[in-house]
């Protein structure tokens, strides 16, 4: 034997950063499933440019910084930043905001940070915050389900629309996209509507809808279409934690928080405040909930941090969902929760083995 | 309780742990059988935690098996034994298995192959002799730690003046992978076992017994069970298996439920913990009259056909053992010493094994893969849900990797067992232990930098002090001598030169004056005239001192 031998432990478990993130990928299949069934192609679309995009980014970025491009580049971290912030954007968008955005998202939240591990703040959100802020039209088009569309789009008329602008004969752009469900609340409430009122116009059945020619909201239980949205992302986001890929306190921390917040609201004023369910299965909760506040490199460390951790973003996602200018919150909930990180990792540590606590 | 399979003990848990794959089947088909005597045995002066024995043959001398060869140091140090008889054939630096690669002190012995022991006698009744008496007979037969930590066992089988022993664990748990050497010494020799715990019960005055085995072991457990029938104070406990248990700290919480406290000894809440090859080797040393002069090892790995456990004497090299199992070491790419979890890896296949020699594996590539790349921490915390210590390794790494160490001290570094976990389950394959053992080191370096400047530093200090000291004595004296009247210094050295012109003047003239003489009277002698040459006066102060 001629090297220094390596030291102890000698044997190592089969998990890899690459596993983990194809995993994340794996529960992300549910979600985008009833994604593209409720709202269309666009959002495949979106994702295969957004992944594109961000391994070119990450690739050149690693070069750039002299770091080996192909271990680095296969722990697709890249791909899942890229799928998460596809997910943020809406699926009718041009492609210019999806390349800007997960531009923005590798270059500066990523890799002028140092890069995976040492980014601060989460890089699908800052991509995100950068669009809405920037192109605040376009990231607020969203579409409707896409039974209440004029005309299905099918993938290559999407695809079309997308890299081009240009819709089938005969269609404008405007039949095609209105604002979120939670946008639509909001905007009703500072009109002087209650909950109700709003309910009773934008919550009918289909076809009394399409008789009336609105486009709903409302869903069974949560915004129309993206309650089933949310479903199938709580659905993988649950095998995530069965398979420990994530852990449970930040999940439960904020979807409770979030619902806590939007009860006691709702059992004070049922007029003015939408229902916990309501705001648990619309817009980005259970993404958010699962997939973009669980990334470990931007979220406290320590299980009791990430409760304090998980719970703020609830709460100051229903803040911001409430009375702030945004409808959907997750982006700046998650950002100002990273800034809290360090100090919640000061404070909140595991009590040590024989120790009582320091 | 001594019970059956039906035991309704409460277990508790410790916080984190591994299951990694265990390889134990492959080395416990065969039975446990003594080792060939091998032509050359190399005894290191130093295989235990403390002071090196110090030895009391020389060489050439010949020796009787059994015999103490080097009597230890100090408090904390064991004696050596001759594992056999022979010749010394030399005391000098040889190769042994530390993680260091150097080499140590050590006596190498020839045997003669005829295994005359030393005259030797059991104790007759123990339980007639005072603990403290137990206690000496157990150094003397240079018994410490067998299960891997090497600490002179007689020391922690003293309860001290306060307390009141209430437990003591016979750890058999064995978590390391590979390693089987308690399982089959538990399934062979239960009796020895059980005569050690019963002398080491009595050294303590212990209440109870309990013999933690992990449920990955059901014929040890029924060994040691049938062993124990009848025994009221003995229950042999079978645990749930998980690495790191058969660490003393974790086994103590998973039996009582109470943690030891982290800067203190597991005897100050009333538990001590021992390995039960330990016990074995005081059974023997009481009960039979032997010193530790052999152990059960585990020969094992893909690079050997017939991976078992054999009853080695110490100082076999290990190459001849792993022979004895017709091992192939062109096909060994890491030859570890201990498990794959804890051990370290060997830099040479021929040194000796020791006192804490429980498992030698010769591992191929495919047994354990060379170390993959190191990827940037994610901080996804599977390190710390795997610490059994509750620490929190990505933060520690994080500060041990910048050198920041007062931050790594704030979380507990010296808390860190070096179990191995964290790296074990490290996504982005970072070697987390070795980065702590390296802030460990650096500390310890930077402690022992400041003692030693600390020491230069009052040294200087004194220095200082003593100068100025002087100064201000010399200031003062000078200062009393001029309340005095008396002469300064340097005008004391004007008066000495003044008085030896005075002198050489007054010489002079006195020879002048007897030339004169002798030219007026020739009759005087030379020699009178030589002592009658006046003396200068004795250093005659001036009257008037000048500054």
């Amino acid at each position: 034997m001629n090297t220094l031998p390596p030291s102890s432990p000698h044997t190592l478990a089969a998990a890899s950063v690459t596993r983990t993130m194809l995993q994340v990928i794996l529960a992300l299949i549910p979600g985008l499933a009833v994604y593209i069934w409720f709202f269309g192609w666009g959002i495949s679309i979106n994702i295969a440019f957004a992944v594109t995009v961000a391994v070119a980014a990450e690739a050149v970025m690693l070069s750039l910084r002299k770091r080996p491009v192909l271990p680095y580049i296969s722990d697709c971290s890249a791909i899942v930043t890229a799928i998460l912030l596809a997910f943020a954007i809406p699926p009718l968008a041009p492609w210019w905001i999806t390349f800007t955005g997960v531009l923005f998202a590798i270059v500066v939240a990523k890799h002028l940070y140092g890069g995976l591990g040492y980014n601060p703040f989460n890089p699908a959100m800052v991509g995100y915050v950068m669009l809405l802020i920037s192109f605040p039209r376009e990231m607020t088009s969203w579409t409707p389900t896409v039974n209440f569309l004029p005309h299905e789009l099918g993938f290559m008329e999407h695809a079309i629309f997308i890299f081009t602008g240009q819709l089938p004969a005969g269609l404008a752009i405007d039949a095609f996209t209105e604002a979120s469900p939670l946008d639509t609340l909001k905007t009703n409430l500072g009109l002087g509507n209650t909950v109700s009122e709003i309910k009773a116009q934008l919550g009918l059945d289909e076809a009394t809808s399409r008789l009336l020619s609105v486009i709903p909201i409302f869903g069974v239980f949560g915004g129309k279409g993206w309650e089933w949205v949310n479903v199938g992302f709580l659905a993988g986001g649950l095998w995530l934690i069965y398979k420990k890929i994530i852990g449970w306190q930040i999940p439960v921390a904020m979807l409770g928080a979030l619902g806590t917040m939007s009860l006691l609201f709702f059992l004070f004023d049922p007029a003015q405040y939408a229902s916990p369910v309501f705001h648990l299965f619309s817009g980005a909760t259970m993404l958010a909930a699962f997939f973009i506040a669980t990334d470990p490199v931007t979220a406290a460390t320590s299980p009791s941090g990430r409760l304090v951790y998980g719970a703020g973003i609830g709460v100051l996602m229903y803040i911001i969902r409430a009375w702030g200018g945004y409808p959907d919150s997750v982006a700046f909930a998650v950002l100002l929760m990273n800034m809290a990180v360090p100090i919640i990792d000061h404070y909140f540590k595991p009590r040590v083995f024989g120790r009582n606590g320091d | 309780m001594s019970q059956g399979a039906g035991t309704t003990r409460r277990l508790w848990k410790f916080h984190g742990g591994v299951h990694p794959p265990l390889h134990k089947d492959i080395s416990t088909t065969l039975p446990v059988r003594a080792a060939r005597l091998p032509d050359r045995l190399v005894l290191p002066l130093h295989q235990h935690i403390g002071e090196p024995a110090e030895p009391i043959v020389g060489k050439g001398e010949k020796i009787l098996k059994g015999q103490m060869l080097a009597r230890p140091q100090g408090y904390v140090s064991a004696p050596v034994h001759a594992p056999t008889s022979g010749t010394v054939t030399d005391i000098g630096n040889h190769p042994v298995p530390h993680p260091s690669g150097l080499s140590a002190p050590c006596l190498v012995i020839e045997p003669d192959g005829e295994e005359r022991w030393i005259d030797h006698q059991a104790v007759e009744d123990y339980t007639a002799l005072p603990p403290s008496e137990l206690r000496n007979l157990i150094r003397e037969a240079g018994i410490v730690g067998l299960g891997g930590a090497g600490f002179p066992a007689y020391i922690k089988y003293n309860p001290g003046h306060q307390k009141v022993i209430q437990t003591l664990i016979l750890n058999g748990v064995e978590c390391e992978p590979y390693i089987t050497c308690d399982d089959m010494l538990m399934r062979e020799a239960p009796q020895d076992i059980l005569g050690g715990l019963r002398v080491i019960q009595h050294a303590l005055q212990a209440r109870e017994c309990l013999i933690a085995i992990e449920d990955n072991k059901p014929q040890a457990i029924a060994s040691l069970q049938q062993a124990t029938a009848g025994c009221d104070d003995i229950e042999v406990v079978p645990v749930p298996t998980v690495y790191p248990q058969g660490s003393e700290k974790q086994l103590i919480k998973v039996l009582t439920g109470k943690e030891v406290p982290a800067d203190g000894l597991a005897l100050n809440i009333g538990v001590v913990c021992a390995n039960v090859g330990t016990a074995a080797a005081v059974h023997r040393a009481i009960n039979r009259g032997e010193p530790l002069i052999s152990r059960y090892v585990t020969i094992t790995g893909g690079a050997v056909a017939a991976p078992r456990n054999l009853d080695v004497l110490l100082g076999t090299p290990m190459n001849a053992l792993i022979g004895e199992c017709d091992g192939d070491p062109a096909r060994i790419a890491r030859l570890i010493m201990g498990g794959p979890m804890m051990g370290f890896a060997l830099h040479r296949h021929d040194l000796p094994v020791i006192k804490t020699t429980n498992c030698i594996l010769a591992a191929t590539a495919s047994d354990l893969p060379p170390p993959r790349p190191e990827l940037p921490c994610i901080r996804c915390g599977a390190c710390a849900d795997a610490c059994p210590v509750n620490l929190l390794p990505q933060q520690l790494y994080w500060y041990s990797k910048h050198r920041n160490l007062d931050r790594a001290q704030e979380y507990d570094l010296f808390d860190c067992i070096e179990c191995g976990c964290c790296s074990y389950v490290c996504p982005s394959h970072i070697p987390l232990v070795q980065y702590f053992r390296y802030a460990k080191g650096d500390i310890w370096t930077q402690e022992r930098e400041k003692e030693k400047s600390d020491i230069a530093r009052r040294r200087h200090e004194f220095r200082q002090f003593r100068i100025e000291r002087e100064k201000a004595e010399r200031k003062a004296r000078r200062a009393r001598k001029k309340a005095d009247g008396a002469q300064s210094e340097r005008e004391r050295k004007k008066a000495e030169i003044q008085a030896a012109i005075a002198r050489t003047q007054a010489r002079r003239q006195a020879a002048m004056k007897e030339a004169e003489k002798r030219r007026k009277a020739h009759g005087r002698g030379r020699q009178k005239a030589m002592d009658e040459s006046p003396r200068a006066p004795d250093n005659a102060p001036e009257k008037e001192p000048r500054k």
